[in-house]
């Protein structure tokens, strides 16, 4: 392996833990890690997207802390040490949440706490961050945060249209004036079980489109 | 009286940790194959959260919330350490597992190995953070309170598991399309025992 030491930073392979993630192998509808989260915050668009941001920074750091410190965790406590970096993430992230979008934060309430048992970061920083060095680590992390941002904003943009006729808060529907001819808001959407049989649904769709995925 | 038993009502079938909450979803999802082990993790997460969720609040109490440090004297009345709860409250539940696993695997070696790696990831079960976080969040009262929360959520949580298993133990047999097999099917059906426990909605006792 001549380039092993000189690794160009955009290198194929570099790029493939970037995009793999998002499709074949997806943090929630694939490796099925973070789903907690991943469904309730998905009423509306807004908290979605602040959530999806969250967690591709707290993930994408976490993953550089630790893919820097691997060779010095001892392998006993490691998991504290884990705890300790993604928590010590969290509650920066929360408060300048709670600093410069409060209503959103308040919107997201306990979830950006969640953030840190969310097992996306734990399952990547066991599975990727202790064994790489830390610029692939970081995409790694950067490509987990948008597999899972992709879902959340699938998912909340069909509750948020068709639970309550909005896209961001604009009232969309309206302005196509749909509800002239008798249209009317499908209350279910917001309430939580859509939101799992929705992701049920992206699962459904992404594997009869991607066969390799389907389970025996 | 009634009150508390209103909360523990509340707690297990009208804010249920998975159907309203989707909370501890990842175990819930990968420990659900079959009733048996199912139980076994249901019964953990009981132990752990009627442990976790009283030792928070009293640490919340007197020691984290704004003016909590007051019992030590005057001059601390206007420390506030609520950003550490985070810290604080994910340390304790590590602990409590551990403690939960070594007394598991000290009287019951079999579940002990059936549940495999889901016991020390019952620190990362989102259900565990969550409830002490919801029981930051809704400002209970008294540490009784907060103890009969952390159980409803726990009996919740162990209904939901142990429900979808015996669903998924049945599946086995029926013809589900196959692109639906597995994960998604599961997806739809805790979707639609969602929205059989959405019938306990407004119950008050």
């Amino acid at each position: 392996m001549e380039g092993k030491e000189k690794d160009p930073l955009f290198s194929g392979k570099n790029i493939k833990l970037l995009t793999d993630q998002i499709n074949r192998n997806n943090p929630i509808t694939v490796q099925v890690l973070g789903i907690c989260s991943a469904l309730a915050v998905t009423v509306k668009l807004k908290p979605a997207l602040v959530m999806a941001l969250s967690v591709t920074i707290v993930v994408a750091v976490s993953n550089v802390v630790i893919a820097a410190m691997r060779k010095y965790i001892p392998d006993r406590i490691r998991i504290i040490v884990q705890l300790v970096v993604i928590a010590t993430l969290v509650i920066i992230v929360d408060q300048v949440l709670k600093a410069y979008a409060f209503d959103v934060s308040k919107q997201l309430s306990v979830f950006v706490g969640l953030i840190i048992t969310n097992c996306i970061i734990m399952g990547r920083l066991e599975a990727f961050a202790m064994a790489n060095k830390p610029w692939p680590s970081f995409l790694d992390g950067l490509g987990n945060g948008a597999g899972y941002g992709i879902i959340l904003i699938i998912v909340s943009f069909f509750r948020e249209l068709l639970g309550s006729g909005t896209l961001m808060g604009y009232p969309v529907l309206e302005k196509i004036g749909i509800y002239r001819i008798g249209y009317e808001n499908n209350g279910m959407m917001i309430l939580p079980p859509m939101a799992l049989i929705v992701v049920g649904l992206i699962i459904w769709f992404q594997r009869s489109r991607n066969k390799s995925l389907i389970e025996k | 009286m009634e009150h508390y038993l209103n909360i523990f009502i509340k707690s297990i079938f009208i804010d249920n940790m998975i159907f309203a909450f989707f909370l501890g979803m990842c175990s819930y999802l990968a420990v659900s194959k079959n009733v048996k082990t199912a139980l076994g993790l249901g019964i953990a997460v009981i132990f752990v959260l009627v442990i976790t969720v009283p030792v928070n609040f009293l640490i919340e109490k007197y020691v984290l919330k704004a003016g909590a440090l007051v019992w030590l004297g005057e001059g601390f009345a206007d420390v506030d350490l609520s950003f550490l709860t985070f810290m604080v409250f994910i340390a304790v539940i590590a602990a409590m597992t551990q403690v939960v696993e070594m007394v598991v695997e000290k009287f019951s070696p079999s579940l002990y190995n059936s549940l495999g790696i889901f016991l020390p990831l019952i620190a990362v079960n989102c259900a565990i953070l969550g409830a002490s976080l919801f029981m930051q969040e809704r400002e209970y009262e008294n540490v009784l309170e907060a103890t009969i929360f952390g159980a409803g959520s726990g009996v919740g949580w162990l209904l939901a598991i142990v429900g979808i298993a015996a669903i998924r133990e049945k599946m086995k047999y029926s013809n589900v399309p196959a692109p639906l097999r597995g994960l998604g099917i599961t997806f739809i059906l805790t979707g639609l025992m969602a929205i059989a426990f959405m019938g306990f909605m407004g119950i008050k006792i």
